[in-house]
């Protein structure tokens, strides 16, 4: 392969969700499609992301429930003789054998669509010349169409470098044995869903979060839920506090009041945000114009260069997987002559908490609107499954008027698959009467989100 | 130091939006109160857009050409003092402890997103695209809040995609669903009526009306007939035409066509009648730069083929007709018609046109008076064929018979030569075996 140089429609950079969906894509529209990942097929979600992380949240979930069954008078009538034992690094086997299944398939997915695939690392000399280092040597690439999906790395605290105890998320993920004391730094979504996860699995975690609140960026109502749920599992929390260096003892952090002291840790998993990936492979010699620290692009993805677009994590936020597949699959589509533009209404979010949260479209309700509410405890399924006493609820915000609906969140336990229910509401321009005048299966989650547009109507049944 | 946000203030009765027409600033500049900032244009008026304080411009929002509503953000500025948002912490604050995220971070995305979404500007870009950095640092799940304005479309993802393919600006269409949502039938209406809201049908007294913003092509194709009719006098000729040769010609290749031969229309043919007879009409083939006073005339023929889409009229261009076999014409024409109505042709293949023909085809009518494709000189519109009892010699005679309407510029174009150029183009199109003597055709 090497001395070659191919000379291909499409060039993408990057095979995470972003740059994979949009090669196969490309490759489906009948252009002629070159993808260049250094890693995994699948990238950041499939490999050291959403995938692996919701794994572990599995396992953990299994290993809490058996353990619970397995102490002193059983759960729900169900008694083990014994209590679970946890062999991580079979775990992470299992979550392994995960990862490769999905990485496989997206190989097959690839070469299905006729994408040529390179593994090795893609530089660029200027926007149309790039190289990519592979084990049989060199190939050139001068590619008509690059889209660059380079994605997003972990955000390193200059006090705490990555290697040794402190971890990032990527490490965590792979870890084979339990700390038996673990410090989360940064209470967004990713270090919650970790921290949780290892609550679950028996490590004590302390979490420490320069805001006040966990989940910062979240209506606080939301979070509640998860902060009971952190409360009543032991889970220490260090709101406002600053952490500072690795101490003999652990981490070091300041509180708010200005004590400082050492909170124990074996480990220190620090998630405090992500960074696009713009480093390292010549972005600066591609006349591209940068928004802050993203690359800058219009609603088609375009960057500033001719024939060069960007996708995904690399563009900003919010930094998640569906939003770069979206724009994966608008680029390729573009490039094949079809005139698109990046239009949703709204992205939905999910944290996978304990419990879950799930936010589309409008959360703070504002003087026009009208807001529903509808708590789980009140609902036959959610008691049926233990999901009711979390304090968890649906919401509908509506426009006043016209009643059109303009967001949906709830908070729950399992509640992550009511996403695309609030996702279809919203894009189809659904109103408090539509959803009203539809029939919800009994039972089931969803009979909620039917009461919450009643209650914004004024007339919930079951409440 | 205070952070400020200038919004684009109402700046009249009804008037919701505006148009950047030109930049006084940039990121960087000092300024002082009541230095002008920007102009924006309404459809009544171009107004300064004066700065209410003292400060330094850190983000200018919109190109010269975007249309703004009312409420956007149309400068922030760094000022002395208080500010009226939310400070901007610095890049990448948020990431790097000992300083903690204030709890204004997390409002400062919402005064960022305009109250009034920007109609260009999809919610979902607005918000990542406005979100201060530190902001964007924290790898905390994003979400994106609609913003709510009275213009906000209210439409399925589908419809949508629809209406962008065809060019048509949804806030435009009026929506019949519940709560005012635009249904794919109402997408269809506003189509079929010409862009035009449809007055509900029956018998009942039709009461009310809408006013319809002409905006996107329909105001390009507005602008590009006022221009027109207000540079060039023209002046208009009509001649009978009997084509019942050359649609005899025709209904036989099409009977047997040669191998890869499309379906033939009378198009390509008068087309290759036009290449014939050019060359001895040279000024008719060619483009006039009134300002400079340079008529262009061109070699190569350049045909302009007006095309009607669903957006409205456009013109894309058959480059060196006189190259083309009438099969490659005819194929030609039908990739052009087909980009032009699926709104993919380039903006090569909408412009550089010699000569324009419009054609009204089978709905034709007995004569138009076709206005010129400004800068060009001519323009052809073949009408109707229909078939009539023509006296010939003392007999009279079922023929088919088309009328050539056509209009000059008269500033370049006499009217002798003009008619002698159709003269030139009958006798052709009369008989047929002409057009094709000498040539490979
Ligand atoms: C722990 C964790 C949990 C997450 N959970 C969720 C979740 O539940 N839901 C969700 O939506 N999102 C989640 N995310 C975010 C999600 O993973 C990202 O938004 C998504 O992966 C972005 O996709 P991308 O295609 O932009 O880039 P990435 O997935 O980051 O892929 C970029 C790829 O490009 C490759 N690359 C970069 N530069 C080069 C180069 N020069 N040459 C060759 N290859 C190169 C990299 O190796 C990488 O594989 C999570 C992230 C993390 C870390």
């Amino acid at each position: 392969m090497s001395g070659r140089t191919l000379r291909p429609r499409v060039l993408v950079v990057g095979g995470g969700p972003g740059g994979y969906v949009a090669a196969i894509r490309a490759g489906q529209l009948g252009l002629e499609t070159v993808l260049v990942e250094a890693g995994r097929p699948g990238g950041t979600c499939l490999t050291r992301g959403c995938i692996p992380s919701k794994a572990i949240i599995h396992a953990a979930d299994l290993f809490a429930e058996t353990s619970r069954a397995a102490a002193q008078g059983g759960h729900l009538g169900i008694r083990l003789a014994a209590p679970p034992t946890l062999d991580l690094a079979a775990t992470m086997r299992w979550k392994d054998g995960i990862v490769d299944r999905l990485s496989n398939g997206v190989t097959a997915l690839l070469r299905r669509a006729q994408v040529t695939v390179l593994k090795g690392w893609a530089s660029f000399a200027d926007a149309k010349s790039c190289t990519v280092e592979t084990a049989e040597g060199p190939v050139k690439i001068e590619p008509e169409h690059v889209i660059l999906a380079t994605g997003s790395l972990p955000v390193e605290l200059p006090s705490l470098p990555f290697g040794g105890d402190v971890l990032s998320s990527t490490e965590a993920l792979a870890l084979t044995e339990l700390p038996r004391t673990l410090a989360v730094v940064g209470a967004g979504y990713i270090g919650l869903e970790l921290g949780i996860a290892f609550a679950k699995l028996g490590v004590r975690v302390a979490l420490v979060e320069a805001a006040e609140r966990i989940l910062p960026l979240y209506d606080e109502l939301l979070t509640r839920p998860v902060l009971d749920w952190l409360h009543a599992h032991d889970v220490e929390l260090h709101l406002q506090a600053r952490a500072g260096g690795r101490s003999a003892r652990g981490l070091d952090i300041e509180t708010p009041l200005g004590d400082r002291f050492a909170i124990p840790a074996e480990k220190i998993l620090v998630t405090v945000g992500r960074k696009p990936n713009t480093q390292g492979w010549g972005l600066e010699t591609m006349a591209i114009e940068m928004d802050g620290r993203f690359i800058k692009v219009d609603e088609r993805c375009a960057t500033s260069s001719r024939n060069v677009w960007a996708i995904g994590d690399v563009t900003g936020e919010p930094m998640l997987a569906h939003r770069a597949s979206a724009q994966g699959e608008m680029v390729a589509e573009i490039i094949a002559g079809k005139r698109r533009r990046f239009d949703p209404v709204a992205i939905p979010a999910i944290c996978f908490t304990e419990p879950e949260i799930v936010t589309v479209g409008v959360e703070r309700a504002d003087e026009n609107h009208v807001v529903g509410q509808f708590p789980f405890m009140a609902n036959g399924r959610a008691l049926s499954m233990e999901a009711g006493d979390s304090g968890g609820f649906v919401r509908t915000v509506a426009e006043k008027g016209s009643g059109r609906i303009v967001g949906l969140q709830a908070v729950g336990r399992h509640v992550s698959e009511l996403a695309s229910g609030f996702v279809a509401l919203i894009e189809m321009g659904a109103t408090l009467e539509d959803v009203a005048g539809m029939i919800h299966a009994h039972p089931t989650l969803g009979e909620a989100v039917h009461e919450s547009a009643l209650k914004a109507l004024g007339h919930a049944i079951h409440v | 130091m205070g952070r400020y946000l200038f919004r684009l203030p109402d700046i009249g009765e009804g008037v919701t939006e505006a148009e950047i027409v030109a930049w006084h600033v940039q990121p960087g500049a000092r300024i002082r109160e009541d230095d002008n900032l920007a102009d924006v244009m309404t459809d009544k008026a171009t107004v300064e857009m004066t700065s209410p304080v003292d400060g330094t411009v850190t983000a200018v929002h919109g190109e010269v050409g975007a249309m703004l509503a009312v409420g956007a953000v149309l400068v922030e500025l760094e000022v002395e003092g208080e500010g009226n948002a939310p400070a901007q912490a610095e890049p990448g604050a948020s990431v790097e402890p000992p300083a903690p995220p204030s709890a204004a971070t997390g409002e400062s995305r919402v005064e960022a997103a305009p109250a009034v979404a920007p109609e260009r500007t999809s919610p979902a870009q607005a918000a990542p695209r406005t979100a201060p950095p530190p902001e964007k640092s924290r790898a905390v799940a994003g979400r994106v809040d609609i913003p709510i304005g009275p213009r906000q479309v209210f439409a399925a993802p589908a419809t949508r995609r629809r209406a962008y393919e065809l060019g048509i600006p949804l806030q435009f269409v009026p929506g019949t669903g519940p709560g005012g949502r635009i249904l794919p039938s109402d997408l269809d209406d506003f189509i079929a009526s010409g862009g035009m809201a449809r007055a509900p049908g029956g018998l009942a007294p039709r009461t009310g009306g809408e006013d319809v913003k002409i905006v996107g092509l329909r105001r390009r194709i507005a602008e590009r007939m006022q221009e027109a009719k207000r540079r060039i006098p023209h002046i208009a000729y009509v001649e009978e035409v009997d084509v019942t040769q050359i649609e005899a010609l025709r209904a036989e290749m099409n009977a047997r066509p040669d191998e890869g031969q499309p379906k033939l229309t009378l198009l390509p043919f008068l087309i290759r009648a036009l290449v014939r007879a050019l060359p001895d009409f040279p000024q008719v083939n060619a483009r006039f730069d009134d300002d400079e006073g340079v008529l262009h005339v061109s070699a190569g023929v350049h045909v302009g083929i007006a095309t009607q889409t669903p957006g409205g009229l456009m013109v894309p261009v058959l480059r060196h007709a006189e190259a083309l076999t009438l099969a490659e014409i005819a194929r030609e024409i039908a990739r052009l018609s087909a980009a032009a109505r699926e709104g993919t042709a380039k903006r090569e293949e909408l412009s550089g046109s010699t000569i324009t023909i419009t054609s009204l085809g089978p709905l034709g009518g007995i004569a138009t008076t076709p206005v010129i494709n400004h800068p060009e000189v001519a323009i052809i519109g073949p009408n109707r064929i229909v078939e009539k009892p023509v006296v010939q010699g003392q007999f009279v005679s079922v023929r088919k018979v088309m009328n050539i309407s056509s209009s000059f510029d008269h500033r370049i174009v006499d009217g002798y030569d003009a008619a002698s150029f159709i003269q030139a183009l009958k006798r052709l199109i009369e008989h047929p075996a002409l057009i094709f003597m000498g040539d490979g055709a």
